[in-house]
């Protein structure tokens, strides 16, 4: 790949060899499958509300025992990691839609457009991301859709700086030069050259990104202005968990040990993608 | 050096326009304007209410001159009056919940300075030692759990099966009667937990940004050279390599003003602080739509302040910074 360090077998094989990446693929897997079958892990109803089992502790017939309206903890957990991904998913691909974007036009353009959209972005970075999607909340209805529009929307700046920095690296280099020297036009630069060869630090972005957007989410539902009852996502578990704090600490424990274990799963693959990539940065 | 300081200032001008600006536009492009959103949804807002919105942003007038008067009034922190009940002005509101969530604020981050800071410096001069596989786990660990969730563990081992640790508010019932040294006392009772789990939020990000920093720093020639002159191991790292690997530290401190805004939302309202998060929480919840653009903009505001700081700060550390 022109001497950038990029995704190829080399790419492959450094990744598969480091072992914590290679756990945190397994767990992304694993719960990409939780997320496609989840009748295969719990056979209950994740909406099913029993007032005869309130609030019971882990047992036989519910692994994690049961909720405030007697749903069972391990059916909404399960059913729960559906939604907490697809909003992960749905909320990066927005923010790396738009980074990307708005980085390859800064950095490749250069001059004024260059100047317009990185003061945007500092601007967009005084906001403190939490308060600005909550504000932004506060003004449409709280909804998973909102909520995955919103991350999104508000996640961007990172990657258009990323970007912006490989495209202005990646356009002084000979090989550019070279097809520039052949004839080729701007559209097919950024395409042939400029773009594969921004891959490897989008892919970690996105990789990070999606951890972060778990977050968040959780963290959202959990106030209560996220992924609304009665569909179940991973944050708004926790509310019940809260609110029964005293009685029940069941409720608080499992959904978040699935967020722990998720983000750190993509944390640790994202890391080894960036080790993969660029080996020289090693264990920074 | 203080031609410095006014370069920065003057370039921050263009910023602070450009927040206004986009504050401004999401006022007005929120479903039926300022007045439609904030009254349509929010059965709270009065006639009278509605009247004084539209007074205050001036409906009549043309979009750019709304715009003016608005930064006039910003200008001078006059945010219009809240939604709620009493109808209070925003400004006083913010002014009264300040004090708190910047006292938490601060003693987060002299927490994650004492901690971060030696942990990431050990790491990094016992690189591959167990201390440093140890606390990189921690760090992991630490960046995946979600506070808010940490939060609540601790709050059911120490509030409720222990009693060790009150899990809300900021004082006691009986706190009126207390001593001077009492109040202290309860009062630290009450933010113990809150403080330690704000930093913990902060301390995976900077015990790995120091070690990061530290080992770029040692591999540098001027480390060799101290080394190779025999200076003991302890002037090497404490007088060489620190000194300037904790250089950019102090834009980190000013880059996580956003962050720990933003987490005081979560922990203000999981403890009941009575702090701007916890404001902007409940501003939220019933749409206040006055209250959530001034805690908004006062946000902004103060995330720019704390990135300003940490450019003076750096260039005063360091004098290459100021020259160039």
């Amino acid at each position: 790949m022109n001497g950038t360090p990029g995704i190829g077998w080399d790419f492959a094989r450094r990744l598969l060899r480091n072992r914590l990446a290679a756990a945190g693929g397994a767990v992304i897997l694993f719960f990409f499958l939780v997320s496609a079958l989840p009748g295969l892990f719990s056979t209950h109803e994740p909406n099913r509300i029993d007032i005869v089992n309130i609030l019971r502790p882990p047992s036989g017939a519910h692994p994690l025992g049961t909720d405030d309206l007697g749903r069972d903890v391990l059916a909404r957990v399960v059913h729960g990691a559906r939604i907490s991904l697809s909003v992960g998913f749905v909320a990066v691909g927005i923010a790396i839609a738009i980074g990307l974007i708005v980085g390859l036009l800064a950095g490749f353009y250069g001059g004024w457009a260059d100047a317009v959209l990185m003061r945007l972005v500092d601007m967009m970075l005084c906001f403190p991301t939490f308060f600005l999607i909550l504000s932004v909340i506060a003004f449409l209805e709280p909804s998973i859709w909102n909520i995955m529009t919103v991350i999104g929307l508000t996640g961007w700046m990172g990657v258009a700086r990323l970007v912006r920095a490989e495209t202005l690296s990646i356009k002084e280099r000979d090989f550019v030069a070279a097809a520039r020297a052949q004839g080729a036009g701007s559209a097919r630069i950024i395409f042939r050259h400029v773009l594969p060869n921004t891959l490897a630090p989008i892919l970690v972005a996105a990789t990070l990104g999606v951890a972060g957007a778990i977050l968040t989410e959780s963290a959202l539902s959990f106030l209560g202005i996220g992924v609304q009852p009665p569909t179940p996502s991973w944050g708004n578990i926790l509310t019940a968990g809260k609110d029964n704090i005293e009685y029940a600490w069941w409720l608080s424990l499992f959904p978040g040990l699935a967020i722990l274990v998720t983000v750190l799963g993509y944390n640790l693959l994202g890391e080894g993608i960036r080790d993969a990539a660029d080996p020289r940065l090693k264990g920074r | 050096m203080l031609r410095y300081i006014v370069r920065r200032l003057v370039g921050a001008v263009p910023i602070l326009v450009g927040i206004s600006l986009i504050s401004f536009l999401m006022m007005h492009m929120a479903p039926g304007g300022p007045i439609g959103a904030g009254t349509d949804l929010n059965p709270k807002a009065t006639a009278e209410s509605r009247a004084r919105l539209k007074a205050y942003y001036g409906l009549d007038q043309p979009l750019h001159i709304q715009y003016g008067r608005w930064l006039v009034r910003m200008s001078t922190l006059d945010f219009g009056d809240s939604f709620s009940p009493d109808g209070r002005p925003v400004a006083e509101k913010i002014k009264e919940r300040i004090p708190i969530t910047l006292t938490i604020n601060v003693l987060s981050m002299g927490l994650i300075f004492l901690v971060a800071i030696p942990v990431g410096v050990y790491s990094a001069v016992r690189k591959g030692s167990l201390f440093d596989r140890i606390s990189t786990v921690a760090v992991f660990t630490g960046f995946a759990i979600p506070t808010f969730w940490l939060a609540l563990l601790l709050m059911i081992l120490f509030g409720v099966k222990l009693g060790w640790l009150p899990i809300s508010g900021i004082s006691s019932l009986d706190y009126g009667s207390l001593g001077p040294l009492g109040k202290l006392a309860d009062r630290a009772h009450h933010l113990l937990l809150p403080v330690l789990l704000l930093g913990f939020g902060g301390l995976a990000g900077m015990s790995r940004y120091t070690r990061a920093n530290m080992l770029e720093v040692i591999r540098q020639d001027y480390v060799a050279t101290a080394r190779a002159k025999g200076l003991p191991e302890g002037t090497v790292v404490f007088r060489h390599a620190m000194r300037n690997a904790l250089l950019p530290v102090i834009t980190i401190l000013g880059l996580s003003v956003p962050e720990l805004l933003g987490g005081s939302v979560i922990f203000e309202t999981i403890f009941a602080i009575p702090g701007l998060g916890q404001l902007f929480y409940q501003g939220v919840m019933s749409r206040d739509y006055p209250l959530i653009m001034g805690i908004l903009t006062i946000g902004a505001f103060l995330t720019l302040l704390g990135n300003l700081l940490a450019d003076v700060g750096y260039a005063l550390a360091d004098p290459r910074i100021r020259q160039g």
